[in-house]
């Protein structure tokens, strides 16, 4: 049985749901429908903003939006809160470590070859201190809850992660809808999140930078699926929106082409994979990419957000070792668990995986986006076969974890409010200081039963509330 | 601002006006072509040669109306086509979506890919509507511009590659027909050469116009007058030339700095200046026309290389 | 022993391209072996002074140009004074971890031919290990230029049986890997034995690791290890990761691209000649 998070199994509302169910019963079913309506045709016509930019047409397709708030009290926050800002700084001390002497490898804490042999991890990037010896600037971690007490860890995002712009206009268009659910400034805002990002950009300024440092986002282009994303976190922020080909390298220092001639950057938010990042260091084959881009970052010249080669901190594979990670770093003990893991890469975990394949959750250690991964017990006896020989054939890229019961949100059904499985991505920035909106991207999985919440699987989203008492 | 983001605005602008101006084309040949003696003038192919797309015609003859269909409203792989046209202002627009208004992007976006389905006997059936529906879009576009669009430099590349797009239509128009405008053609008189001005001026949308300038007395003088010199019908070459000259001068002002490109609308300013009261005749209508496209040409050049596009 | 190098890379395009971007690897590093004195890199003439040691200790310089440009010429050029060490390498500012000389790359995947070549010069005693790997592939694939190109993996030049010096030392390196030894492929200039002709290109070998004694340098295609013959350029994991030159252009319609290397004992008249160079 599911930990619902509205309602006590003996019926009681929760403390922190009251509002909401209170806003429930007033405006009745039929009248949230109305308003979830209104709420659609409003994100239609802001619109274009959620649209996944597909090439040839393809029709636009809405994330869709429940209308139902996700709600958490002051206090599940704060614990949280901790949590995520402790997995953050220990995921940053990781990277350092792993660029410069790797103590916790020496340490026997984690083997060296699983970061060393791991194609998320950059030779290039060795010996190099990254302006505040930050690498991962905005850590998106990845949180499922299982009772009333019990918060896990499903996955970290040191590189680029995407999805707070939902968390943005989620909120935005509740409180346009519903002010009145807000008048009592019972929720915390988060609309503060572009000006502490643009702060934390601002803060990891290069040592070459004199001056207010100039911030720029660059994305790979408009046909790029998070566009929409990089051009309101620019609009907000008032900073550039560029594509490789605006920027140049010289001097040590990038340039932007601008209609008056170049212009220095000092910090790139950048929202485009390493590998094209700069066809001279990375892949050669790259069309995209600014030349020259990781020799200006090397000299001091540029400061990359988040740092080429974070990507090993949140590898599949090294995610079990992040609760070794808080203990090695900050000698503390991990707020938040992560969720038992098998690797199918040792002979042990390898043999359980396969003996109980119809009870676990089975993932590639490279896929993302809920692709190529098994739930065993949604599962029919042929594919669970088929994985089981996929799993043989490379045993190292896959792991197994235990099929959880998520706790499950409030949302909007045909006829009454059903209960949904979801999960949640704060989103944690690590400039000089770290910073925490109150909030987080609620992802919803909208089928009865269905444990994925990917938006590319039929999953939504929702409005994420932080109660301030 | 970006280089990238003033060469796409001033290329999405281009295109769409391209595409309106090739709408208007059509239309022309389609009055031109109902005429008598029609087929034996050809009167369709003056049309691609206006458009610069003569040489899509294979296969000898004279050319037809699903001819010019097929090869301007329809062919995705002739980059005059309007459908082609369409498909490159949008991209342009995507790649800027930040700086334009909510409204001008759906003016691009909205059925930008209208044409794909059609086939030669479809668009011919429906060519009116197609037709009409393009120069609706652009002027949607526009309008949507004058009122929403923010007056930052990227509004001045906009404008300043819409008026060179626009001199550079009405300047190709009358180097293709201009031997109508010829005053030794005064002595033919007669229908024929009646129907050629009027349809001129239909095509760039100024008959009605040009009556309230001139009344109603058609003299190649006065037309290549009212599409030339007059400071005061929009789609006149003298008309755009202001305008690049006031973008321009904004954009000087917003950059600090005078260049190439400033000397060189100014010269065209002045050559059409000097061109008043008939001199422009004086001095060789079909001169004149080329040299204007000529200076149009490097204006263009100019600007991009000005701007670092 | 003091030699003189004069290394010469030329780009010419077919039409003026309109933007270069380059990576420069030419810069010798100070080592036990080798003390580079009047090194200097010049692109189209200009001195180029970016260079700064990369993630494996080697300079690493850039250049850039946004007008049109026809052609770039890339001048190398000094005076290294070597020392023969045995074939150990050390001096290094800066290490890489061990393990990260096991990754393979595209170019180097091993496949069944190259793990039986593991096998077979399996050998608890390192070194000897390596002589017998060194000396397997200089067997095993016969050197001819042509039948090759930049783009051959390891595998492929095994399994044809010749190439080039980049081919063996990708062999090299791959199987080194394949047995747990950490090895990486180096580019730099060779001073040819007396009586060969005179190498005109830059040289790749290997570098492999024993434990006690460090980094050691195994040419494959002549069959030794590296003396004071040899000028290191830099390392990489691969001839792609080493390349001492790697170029980006934008608007090229064609490239030809020309290297002259002359190497020779420095006297003093070379030092003069050097002189008048700069």
């Amino acid at each position: 049985m599911s930990f619902f998070e509205m309602q006590a199994p003996d019926g009681a509302i929760r403390a922190c749901y009251a509002e909401v169910k209170r806003w429930i019963d007033e405006t009745g079913i039929e009248g949230l429908h109305r308003r979830m309506d209104e709420a659609e045709a409003i994100f239609r016509r802001i619109g274009i903003t959620f649209a996944v930019y597909g090439e040839g047409g393809d029709p636009e397709r809405l994330i869709p939006f429940d209308l139902l708030p996700r709600v958490f009290s002051r206090l599940e926050w704060q614990r949280l809160e901790q949590g995520i800002r402790q997995r953050a700084q220990a995921l940053n001390a990781f990277l350092y470590d792993v660029y410069h002497r790797g103590e916790i490898l020496r340490a026997g804490h984690i083997p060296q070859e699983l970061v060393y042999l791991n194609p998320a991890f950059r030779p290039e990037m060795l010996g190099f201190d990254p302006p505040g010896r930050v690498y991962s600037h905005i850590v998106g971690i990845d949180i499922v809850r299982t009772g009333p007490e019990a918060f896990e860890v499903l996955e970290d995002n040191c590189r680029t992660p995407s999805g707070v712009s939902y968390m943005l206009e989620n909120r935005e268009i509740m409180t346009r809808m519903f002010p009145g659910l807000f008048a009592k400034g019972l929720v915390t805002p988060v609309d503060n999140y572009p000006a502490l990002l643009l702060k934390t950009l601002k803060e990891v300024a290069p040592p070459a930078c004199k001056g207010d440092p100039v911030v720029v986002l660059l994305t790979p282009g408009s046909l790029n699926s998070a566009y929409y994303e990089h051009s309101f976190l620019a609009d907000l922020m008032g900073i550039e929106l560029v594509e490789p080909m605006d920027l140049f390298v010289e001097n040590d220092r990038v340039w932007k082409k601008t209609t008056a001639g170049p212009r220095l950057v000092d910090v790139i938010y950048r929202r485009i994979d390493d590998d094209y990042l700069d066809p001279l260091a990375f892949r050669p084959d790259s069309l995209l990419g600014v030349p020259g881009l990781f020799h200006a970052y090397r000299a001091g010249g540029v400061t990359l957000c988040s740092a080429p080669g974070a990507g090993i901190a949140d590898d599949k594979a090294i995610y079990v070792y992040v609760p070794e990670m808080i203990r090695f770093y900050l000698g503390e003990e991990p707020i938040l668990a992560n969720i038992p893991t098998w690797q199918c890469g040792d002979a042990e975990g390898l043999a359980y995986v396969l003996a109980h394949l119809g009870e676990l959750v089975a993932k590639e250690v490279h896929g993302s986006g809920g692709y190529g991964m098994l739930i065993g017990p949604h599962a029919t006896k042929a594919e669970i076969a088929a994985y089981a020989d996929r799993i043989r054939a490379n045993p190292g890229g896959f792991i197994a974890q235990p099929t959880l019961e998520l706790s499950t949100v409030p949302t909007l059904g045909e006829t009454a409010v059903v209960q949904r499985h979801a999960d949640f991505r704060p989103f944690c920035l690590v400039g000089e200081q770290m910073r925490l909106v109150p909030g987080g991207l609620t992802r919803v999985a909208l089928t009865e039963g269905s444990l994925v919440v990917n938006s590319s699987q039929g999953g939504g989203v929702k409005d994420t509330w932080v109660l301030r008492s | 601002m970006l280089s990238r983001t003033a060469a796409n605005l001033f290329w999405m602008a281009r295109y769409l006006e391209r595409a309106e101006s090739t709408a208007r084309l059509i239309t022309m040949g389609q009055r031109m072509a109902v005429l008598p003696g029609s087929a034996y003038r050809d009167e369709w192919r003056s049309v691609l040669r206006v458009t610069g797309c003569e040489s899509f015609h294979t296969g000898g003859g004279p050319v037809t109306e699903e001819d010019v269909v097929r090869i301007l409203l329809l062919d995705p792989d002739n980059p005059a086509s309007i459908q082609s046209c369409l498909v490159r202002a949008r991209a342009n627009g995507r790649s800027v979506r930040t700086k334009l208004t909510q409204e001008m992007w759906e003016a691009l976006n909205l059925s930008w890919r209208r044409f794909e389905g059609y086939d030669v006997g479809q668009a011919r059936a429906e060519l009116p509507t197609l037709i009409d529906w393009v120069k609706t879009r652009a002027c949607v576009f526009r309008g949507a511009a004058e009122t929403g669009m923010m007056r930052h430099a990227g509004h001045d590349f906009m404008r300043i590659g819409g008026a060179i797009e626009r001199a550079q239509m009405t300047l190709r128009l009358l180097d293709v027909k201009y031997y109508v405008l010829l005053p030794e053609t005064d002595v033919v008189g007669g229908g024929r050469d009646h129907y050629q001005w009027t349809s001129v001026l239909h095509a760039l949308s100024g008959s009605r116009a040009y009556h309230h300038v001139y009344g109603g007395v058609h003299t190649p003088a006065n037309i290549s007058d009212f599409l030339m010199i007059n400071r005061t019908f929009p789609r006149s070459v003298a008309y755009c030339v202001d305008q690049m000259r006031s973008h321009l001068e904004r954009l000087a002002m917003e950059h600090g700095t005078l260049a190439t490109c400033h000397k060189t609308v100014d010269e065209i300013f002045e050559l059409l200046l000097n061109g008043q009261d008939g001199a422009i005749f004086q001095r060789g209508l079909h001169e004149s026309v080329q040299l204007c496209l000529k200076l149009t040409n490097r204006l263009a050049d100019e600007i991009a290389d000005s701007y670092y596009f | 022993m003091e030699l003189s190098v004069r290394h010469q890379t030329t780009y010419r395009y077919e039409t003026p391209v309109s933007e270069v971007a380059l990576r420069l690897r030419l810069q010798p590093a100070l080592l036990d072996n080798q003390t580079p004195r009047d090194w200097t890199v010049t692109v189209n003439g200009a001195l180029v002074q970016s260079f700064r040691p990369n993630a494996f200790g080697d300079g690493e310089g850039f250049f850039h140009r946004r007008t049109g440009v026809e052609e770039v010429v890339i001048v190398a050029a000094g005076l290294v004074a070597t020392r023969d060490r045995a074939g150990i390498v050390s001096g290094f500012r800066q290490e890489a971890p061990l393990p990260v000389f096991l990754r393979q790359t595209p170019l180097t995947r091993p496949d069944g031919a190259l793990g039986d070549l593991a096998r077979s010069v399996a050998d608890p005693d390192r070194l000897a290990c390596l002589h017998a790997l060194s000396a397997q592939v200089r067997d095993r694939i016969g050197y001819r230029s042509g039948t090759t190109s930049t783009a051959s993996t390891a595998a492929e030049a095994l399994a044809q049986g010749q190439g080039v010096c980049q081919d063996q030392a990708h062999v090299f390196v791959s199987v080194a890997r394949c047995l747990g030894i950490p090895a990486r492929y180096v580019v730099g200039y060779l001073l040819a034995p007396e009586g060969d002709q005179a190498l005109r290109e830059t040289h790749a070998w290997a570098e492999a690791w024993v434990p006690g004694l460090g980094w050691i340098g195994f040419d494959a295609t002549n069959g030794l290890c590296v003396t004071d013959h040899y000028v290191r350029l830099c390392c990489g994991l691969d001839a792609q990761d080493a390349a001492p030159v790697r170029g980006s252009v934008f608007g090229a319609t064609a490239i030809a691209i020309q290297a002259d290397v002359m190497i020779g004992v420095a006297g003093p008249s070379a030092d003069q000649q050097t002189q008048q160079q700069q």
